[in-house]
C-alpha cells in the first residue's frame, strides 16, 4: 500500500518524478488506463480493418440486400458510426470512474500548496 | 455544360452578388472578432493557445470546425457522387480515427505539452534534433493539407463566381489568402478559435438544411434515396456496393486498404488538431472536447450519405465534372428548385458562401499550426537555444504565417483538378507515419530513445513523401498533376500500407540500435505528469 510522496509545500524542489513512477498507487493508475486502452483500440482498429477488407474482398456479401436498397455494406458502414459513439461514451465513463480519481490524488499531494498559487497565475 | 457556363450565359450576376455579399458578411463578422480576439491577445500564452480558456464544448465546435474541411464537405461528397459507396469510406475513416485521438493522445498531450507537438516530442529527448524533425514534419503535413484546401477553393471559384480568366482566379486566391493570414497574425488561436466554431455551425446548419431537403424528397426512406442515386446513376446496384471506385484491379483494392488504414491512423497525428488540445483548461476538459467532436463530426458525416447520395440522385449524369469536388453546391441549386429559380440561387449561394467559410477557416486553422511549429521548435528552441524572449517568440510566428501563408497563396494557384478528399487522405498518410509513431512511443514505451525519434519521424516523412512522388497522383495517369510525365513507380495513391508500418518498425530499430540509453529519468517524469496532470500549463 505504498503511495506517491507527498511533496513538501513551500520548497521549489521539482517532485521526485522515479519515485512517484514507481510507486503501487501510480501503478494502478497506468494500469486502469492501459488495460482497458490498449485493447479497446486493439479491437476497434480490427473491426474497422475487417470492415475495409470485406468492401475489398467480399463484395459478393457486402452487397446482398437486407431491406429495400440498403446492403449489408450500407449496414455495416452505420455500424462503424455507432460503435464510435459506444466507444468513446465508455471510454468517458470509465475514465471518469476510474482514471480521474487516481489522477487528482497523485496530481493533489505531487503539487501540494503550490497549485493554489498556479491557479491565480 | 457545366454550372459555370450556365452562370455565365444568364442572371449570374444575381447569383454572385448574393454569393460575394453573404461570403463578405462572414469575413467582416470574423475579421471584427479576430480584431476583438487581437486585443486580447499579449503574450505567447495567448497566441499560440488562446489563454487556455475555452470550454471542452466551445473547443469542441472548434474541432469540428478545423477537421471538416473542403475536404468532407466537397470533396466526399463528390467522391459519393461519382463513384458511390466507395466514397463513403472517407466519412468512416475520418470518424473512426477519432477514437485514437480519444483514448490515447488527446489527455497526455495536454498534461504534458505546451504549445506544439513537438513539445512532447522532445519531452525525454535530446531537444535540439526532435524538435527541428518536429517542426519539419509538422509544415509538410500542413501544407499537403493546405494543398487540398487551395484545391478546394480554386475549383469553387471557377464554378460559382464564373471567373474563369486566370487572372480573376489567382486573384480570388491570393484575398483568401490575405484574410487568412490577417486572421492568425492579429487573432492568434483565440481568434483563429472563434473562427472555427462560427464555421462549424454555419456548415452543420447549411448541411442540415440541404440534407432535410434531400430526405424530404425521398419521403425520409433511406432505401428510396439510395435507389434513386443508383438508378439515376447509370451504374445500377453497383453503385450501392463496394467496388467503384476501388474494386477494378487488385492494386487498387490493395490502394484502398492502404487509404483506410491512413484515414483512421492520421487523425491523431495531424498537427492543426493536436495543438487545440492546448486551449482548454485541463484533460478532462481535453476529453470533453473530443467528445463533443466526435458527436458533430459523426452526425456531419452521417449528413454526407445524404448530400452525396442526393447529388448522384438529383444532378443530371455528366453534370457532375470529376473529381466532384462541386457536386455539393449544385446539389443545393437543384434542391432549391433548380438552375434559374430564385430557391436554387439563394441557396447555392448559401451553400457556396458556407463551402468558402470552411475552406478559409481550415487554412487559417493550418497556418497557424506551422507557424507556431516553426517559432516554437525551430525558431526558439532550435535557432536561439530557447533564449528568445516571449516578445521575439510571438512577432517570429506572425512572419512565419506571412511566410507560409504566402506558401499557401502560391499552392493555390497551382493546385486544381485533383479531388480534395484524396488529398488530405495524403495528409493524413504523412501525418500517420511521420507523427503518430514517434507520439505513441513518447508516451508509452520507455525503451524510446532520440535516434528512435528521429529514424521514425525522418523515415517516415521521407518514405510518405517519395511514394507519393512516385505514385499516380503525380504522374503517369490523366488525372495526374503532371498527365504529360511518367516517373512513377509505386502503384498506390496512398503511401500509408507501407510508409506508416515503416515508421513504426524504424522508432523501434532505431531505438534497439542506439548506443545511448533512454532517459529514465525523464520518462518518469513524462510518464507522471501525462498521466496525472501534474504541473501541467
Amino acid at each position: 500500500m505504498s503511495s506517491a510522496p507527498t511533496r513538501d509545500p513551500g520548497t521549489q524542489e521539482p517532485p521526485d518524478y522515479r519515485q512517484v513512477q514507481s510507486s503501487a498507487e501510480f501503478a494502478r493508475l497506468r494500469r486502469s488506463h492501459r488495460s482497458f486502452a490498449f485493447p479497446l483500440t486493439l479491437a476497434f482498429i480490427l473491426w474497422y480493418l475487417g470492415y475495409v477488407l470485406l468492401s475489398s474482398y467480399a463484395g459478393g456479401f457486402m452487397g446482398t440486400k437486407v431491406l429495400g436498397h440498403l446492403n449489408v455494406a450500407f449496414v455495416l458502414g452505420i455500424a462503424q458510426f455507432a460503435t464510435t459513439f459506444l466507444i468513446a461514451w465508455w471510454y468517458s465513463r470509465h475514465a471518469a470512474a476510474r482514471l480521474d480519481p487516481k489522477a487528482e490524488a497523485i496530481r493533489a499531494r505531487l503539487e501540494g500548496a503550490v497549485t493554489l498559487e498556479k491557479d491565480g497565475a | 455544360m457545366n454550372l459555370s457556363q450556365q452562370l455565365a450565359a444568364g442572371g449570374a450576376g444575381e447569383h454572385r452578388a448574393l454569393i460575394i455579399t453573404l461570403f463578405a458578411a462572414f469575413v467582416a463578422a470574423t475579421l471584427g472578432i479576430t480584431v476583438w480576439a487581437g486585443r486580447q491577445t499579449k503574450g505567447a500564452e495567448d497566441f499560440y493557445a488562446g489563454g487556455r480558456q475555452f470550454s471542452g464544448f466551445q473547443n469542441g465546435l472548434a474541432i469540428s470546425g478545423d477537421y471538416m474541411s473542403a475536404a468532407s464537405f466537397l470533396g466526399i461528397a463528390g467522391a459519393i457522387a461519382l463513384f458511390g459507396y466507395d466514397g463513403f469510406l472517407y466519412s468512416i475513416g475520418f470518424l473512426v480515427a477519432w477514437l485514437v485521438a480519444l483514448l490515447l493522445v488527446a489527455e497526455p498531450l495536454r498534461n504534458s505539452g505546451r504549445f506544439t507537438m513537438g513539445d512532447v516530442l522532445a519531452y525525454r529527448m535530446r531537444r535540439r534534433p526532435v524538435r527541428t524533425a518536429a517542426g519539419a514534419s509538422t509544415i509538410v503535413v500542413s501544407i499537403f493539407y493546405l494543398l487540398a484546401q487551395m484545391a478546394g477553393a480554386g475549383a469553387l471559384v471557377t464554378l460559382l463566381l464564373g471567373i474563369t480568366s486566370e487572372a480573376g482566379k489567382i486573384l480570388v486566391v491570393v484575398l483568401v489568402g490575405i484574410v487568412m493570414i490577417l486572421y492568425v497574425t492579429i487573432g492568434g488561436m483565440k481568434g483563429t478559435t472563434w473562427v472555427q466554431m462560427i464555421k462549424a455551425v454555419l456548415l452543420i446548419a447549411g448541411t442540415l438544411l440541404i440534407t432535410f431537403l434531400v430526405l424530404l424528397k425521398f419521403h425520409f426512406n433511406l432505401s428510396e434515396l439510395l435507389g434513386a442515386a443508383a438508378a439515376n446513376s447509370g451504374k445500377g446496384e453497383a453503385f450501392l456496393e463496394p467496388g467503384l471506385k476501388y474494386g477494378a484491379t487488385a492494386t487498387s483494392k490493395i490502394d484502398f486498404i492502404s487509404l483506410g488504414i491512413a484515414l483512421v491512423l492520421g487523425t491523431a497525428g495531424l498537427p492543426h488538431i493536436l495543438i487545440r488540445f492546448y486551449t482548454v483548461p485541463t484533460a478532462k476538459a481535453a476529453r470533453k472536447s473530443v467528445n463533443w467532436a466526435i458527436g458533430i463530426i459523426g452526425v456531419f458525416y452521417l449528413m454526407t450519405i445524404a448530400l452525396g447520395f442526393g447529388a448522384a440522385a438529383l444532378i443530371k449524369p455528366g453534370d457532375i465534372e470529376k473529381p466532384g469536388n462541386t457536386a455539393a453546391p449544385q446539389l443545393a441549386e437543384v434542391i432549391g428548385g433548380g438552375a434559374g429559380s430564385t430557391g436554387g440561387a439563394v441557396l447555392l449561394a448559401v451553400i457556396s458562401a458556407v463551402a468558402f467559410a470552411t475552406i478559409l477557416a481550415v487554412v487559417a486553422g493550418l497556418t497557424l499550426a506551422s507557424s507556431s511549429s516553426f517559432a516554437h521548435d525551430i525558431y526558439v528552441n532550435v535557432l536561439r537555444k530557447g533564449e528568445a524572449t516571449e516578445k521575439e517568440e510571438v512577432g517570429a510566428a506572425r512572419w512565419a504565417t506571412v511566410g507560409i501563408g504566402a506558401v499557401a497563396i502560391v499552392l493555390g494557384v497551382f493546385a486544381r483538378g485533383l479531388n480534395v478528399a484524396g488529398l488530405v487522405a495524403l495528409a493524413f498518410a504523412v501525418a500517420a507515419s511521420a507523427n503518430l509513431p514517434t507520439l505513441l512511443y513518447s508516451l508509452f514505451w520507455k525503451r524510446f530513445t532520440t535516434q528512435g525519434a528521429l529514424w521514425s519521424i525522418y523515415g517516415g516523412l521521407a518514405s510518405s513523401v517519395l511514394l507519393v512522388l512516385f505514385s499516380p497522383v503525380v504522374s503517369g495517369k490523366e488525372t495526374s498533376m503532371f498527365p504529360g510525365a511518367d516517373f512513377g513507380f509505386f502503384p498506390l495513391e496512398n503511401p500509408g500500407l507501407i510508409s506508416i508500418p515503416l515508421g513504426f518498425l524504424l522508432g523501434w530499430l532505431g531505438s534497439l540500435l542506439s548506443k545511448e540509453e533512454p532517459d529514465a529519468r525523464k520518462y518518469a517524469e513524462l510518464e507522471v505528469r501525462s498521466l496525472t496532470g501534474t504541473g501541467a500549463h
